[in-house]
């Protein structure tokens, strides 16, 4: 197998009484596409934003490409090529879609010619035509293009796009299921949180299910469609 | 060349204000100008943080008055220039300003916000009980006799204000056409997401509080020259906290115009009103339009002007 | 050297302080701590309050506390009316960060410039039949200018503490904060909560500006001087907790009153101020936050 490139190491995270994640580990390779499952509250998106930096763990471990990244503040994990999506898109309302690229552009990708790197991400998510308007005038689907355009814009080595798909329509989830094949086809490991089974069995080569904040599997798509754990864990036997 | 255009722009506004004084001598339009001018450097200095930043700062007056005081301190140890005043203040100032964002700024903004507030009122009371920079009673500051080049000294401290204004304008200016000024309205817009964009943001903030302060210091540090007796009451007056941010929130925050129009339209009606009508009722209209302003027109004198020229053309 | 009579009566007298600074921060430990509104006009309606309470006092002659007891209902309407506003101008639309901040910073403005015009700068106090009396413990004097504030307001703190945790709509105030989704599944409408929350927070700044002119003389811009101390107080006593709020209030009255006398009264406001950035700083959560 590849380089590993993302190594959790028994992350733990309490919000007072309630414990968030308790000492969850994985191991994610370059160019690997990552299914993360669970039931709501299990621990998902506190686990991305513990990886993520924007919370800081109780304890474990977190490395990325072979640095020790666990007290790194957001920006520098941002800047070394770990960038992640938010699961309700966060644009910056003042400014236009194309904009909106510039920033991580500017500040994570460090692109000499931003202006036309931009236009080439647009082309690529077909964004191009709303270039000039801003997030308040996008539709559902154009919004989660352009949080997913303003993290690949960001230069990422592993992306972790938190539910970039829920509430979409069925040819909705294929569109942005095709652009997340096609980036890491461009060589982008890519971690997808995610409801939808169809979108994540298709996508994941492995995937990782938590429940209550631990991690009960991990396997190929096959392994946990058959795991009695994980079916435990979704029916709530 | 990005920087040659506003360095062009200050240099002009100087010597167009030093051929103006050659030619208007009546004293009183120097005062008015530059208490106007004032304002403007102040309500530039508060939208670099309020505007572009979306961070609130109560305690203009503290920054201001701080620079009046540190020029208080040089003028009685040293006799230092004015020039040298002026930067001193705003170095002080920008101090403050990089201290208190390094104490709040990790936090939400109001903190920021309520630290500010309270900033003014305690550095009121140390001033007052620092008997060398006069205490309660206050400092008298005799202006120097002469002034090379100008016949009158008001008329000296009315260039070094349009000097000082035309800076904080360009500097303004420049924020906006940069990267800097793309990141803080990414800070402005969504904190969490731009920090997740690669955005440094506590670095960001503090720069924005360390340049608004140390310009609102470089405002401050000419006033003992300019009112010739200062005290703690009339360097810490609440008009500058309120005025620097009312005038951003009338003229619209979104550029660096905003300030500009805010100030000389609200800073030229209270040198008329002070005038005509008392000062307090002056400060009540300030206060009304403030608030009528924030509830109905958000984007200021310049965002309705924009959405009228949106709905023209169509 | 300072003696331990000296070193007592401060203590006492900044107990004392302390009980009347609970008063004025129980405001904030609602509309701030509970709602998250930033209420930085909080102070000034408490100057406000003592206006009023001055201006029954000295034409009817009426008790200051009387007064302050019966403005509570239009305080009360005073706080729901202000919030109505603030929320359909800014909550609803989500811009309540810059501009809520602005709004109650024009309305502190607004009102003390008022007071200013009606009232002038000259300082004002009231005048009622206990104040001046003395009883003396040991060799400790308790002044009743000192003593009835600090009993009220511990009293009207107890008396928040209770309905916030005893009965429906205090649960409902405290459940608001954090979820507002579940209310509404109740069928209660989380607006009309918070409106009534932010009233009762505006409420108790009459009863806290009667206090605050017994204890001493007013003047419009006073408010000023409490909002880096109420603040401080709030969120020192960890944000929403209103046991938390009446020992921080204990806590910087004491301290206040020993900076006071050990090194000058001047220095007492850097105090508070001192104690706001400390717990910024170094613990946001407060001394007894979650």
């Amino acid at each position: 197998m590849s380089e590993v490139l993302l190594e959790v190491q028994q992350v733990t995270k309490r919000f007072g009484g309630f414990q968030a994640l308790s000492e969850v580990s994985l191991t994610i390779h370059a160019g690997e596409r990552f299914g993360l499952i669970g039931p709501n509250g299990s621990g998902k998106t506190t686990l991305i934003n513990c990886i993520s930096g924007v919370l800081r763990p109780d304890a474990g471990r977190i490395r990325f490409r072979g640095l020790d990244i666990t007290a790194w503040p957001a920006h520098r994990r941002t800047r070394l090529g770990l960038v992640r999506t938010f699961q309700i898109p966060r644009p910056f309302m003042s400014m236009t879609v194309l904009q909106n690229l510039a920033v991580p552009l500017e500040y994570a990708a460090g692109h000499a010619d931003a202006g036309a790197q931009a236009w080439r991400l647009l082309e690529q998510l077909r964004l191009a035509d709303k270039a000039h308007l801003r997030p308040a005038e996008l539709t559902q689907i154009d919004l989660r293009k352009l949080e997913l355009a303003r993290a690949v814009a960001a230069r990422p080595v592993l992306l972790m796009a938190d539910e970039v798909m829920a509430g979409l329509s069925s040819g909705e989830v294929d569109e942005v299921l095709a652009i997340l094949f096609a980036l890491n086809a461009q060589g982008i490991a890519i971690v997808m949180i995610e409801h939808i089974m169809r979108a994540v069995m298709r996508f994941s080569e492995r995937i990782a299910v938590l429940d209550a904040g631990v991690r009960i599997a991990e396997g190929t798509p096959e392994e946990i469609a058959s795991n009695r754990d994980v079916e435990a864990a979704y029916l709530g036997v | 060349m990005r920087v040659l255009r506003p360095l062009a722009a200050v240099v002009a506004a100087v010597l167009l204000a030093y051929l103006l004084t050659t030619v208007v001598h009546n004293r009183y339009y120097y005062f008015a100008a530059y208490v106007v001018l004032q304002y403007v450097v102040l309500a530039t200095a508060w939208n670099i943080l309020g505007g572009y930043t979306g961070y609130v700062n109560f305690g203009t007056a503290a920054f201001f008055a701080l620079g009046a005081y540190t020029a208080v301190v040089l003028l009685k140890t040293w006799k230092a220039a004015l020039l040298v005043m002026v930067v001193a203040g705003g170095a002080v100032a920008g101090l403050l300003g990089l201290g208190i964002g390094y104490l709040t700024l990790r936090l939400k903004g109001v903190y920021f916000s309520i630290a500010t507030l309270a900033l003014a009122v305690v550095l009121q009371t140390l001033i007052m009980n620092w008997d060398y920079v006069g205490g309660a009673t206050g400092y008298y500051a005799i202006r120097p006799r002469t002034v090379p080049l100008f016949d009158d000294y008001v008329a000296f401290l009315f260039v070094v204000m349009v000097l000082l204004a035309a800076l904080s304008l360009s500097v303004a200016w420049a924020i906006e056409h940069s990267r800097l000024g793309r990141g803080l309205a990414a800070i402005r817009d969504n904190e969490e997401a731009a920090e997740c964009l690669g955005v440094p943001t506590l670095r960001l903030k503090l720069l924005a509080t360390t340049l608004s302060g140390a310009l609102m210091g470089m405002a401050g540090a000419p006033f003992p020259y300019f009112i010739t007796y200062i005290e703690p009451a009339s360097a810490f007056n609440l008009d500058y906290a309120v005025n620097s941010l009312a005038m951003p929130m009338i003229g619209g925050t979104a550029s660096w115009l905003g300030p500009l129009v805010g100030a000389v339209l609200l800073g030229t009606a209270q040198q008329v009103a002070t005038v005509t009508i008392s000062s307090e009722l002056n400060l009540l209209i300030v206060g009304v339009v403030l608030v009528a302003f924030v509830i109905l027109a958000p984007e200021g004198l310049l965002g309705l002007v924009r959405r009228r020229q949106q709905r023209r053309p169509a | 050297m300072v003696s331990v009579n000296l070193l007592l009566n401060a203590v006492v007298a900044g107990l004392l302080v302390g009980g009347f600074y609970a008063a004025v921060t129980l405001g904030i430990s609602v509309t701030f701590g509970l709602l998250e509104v930033v209420n930085i006009a909080h102070p000034v309606f408490v100057i406000l309050g003592a206006y009023f309470v001055y201006a029954a006092n000295a034409t009817l002659g009426l008790d200051p506390l009387l007064t302050g007891a019966l403005l509570t209902p239009l305080f009360f309407g005073l706080g729901v009316g202000v919030y109505r506003l603030y929320y359909a101008c800014f909550e609803r639309k989500g811009e309540e960060a810059l501009r809520g901040l602005v709004f109650f910073f024009g309305l502190l403005f607004i009102v003390e410039v008022l007071l200013l015009l009606r009232y002038g700068v000259d300082y004002r106090l009231v005048e009622a039949p206990y104040l001046g009396k003395t009883i003396t413990l040991g060799s400790v004097g308790i002044a009743y200018r000192l003593l009835i504030p600090c009993l009220v307001g511990v009293g009207l703190t107890l008396a928040l503490y209770f309905f916030l945790s005893k009965t429906y709509y205090g649960r409902a105030i405290q459940g608001v904060a954090q979820d507002s989704l579940a209310l509404r599944l109740m069928g209660v409408n989380p607006v009309t909560v918070k409106a009534i929350a932010f009233g009762l927070g505006v409420a108790t700044a009459s009863l806290a500006g009667a206090l605050l002119i017994l204890i001493g003389p007013v003047e419009p811009s006073l408010g000023r001087e409490y909002i880096g101390r109420a603040f401080a107080i709030a969120v020192l006593g960890g944000l929403g907790s209103i046991g938390g709020t009446l020992v921080a209030a204990f806590l910087l009255g004491v301290a206040e009153s020993l900076t006071a006398t050990l090194y000058g009264p001047s220095w007492a406001l850097a105090v508070s101020f001192g104690a706001l950035l400390l717990v910024l700083a170094l613990r946001p959560s407060g001394l007894f936050g979650r």
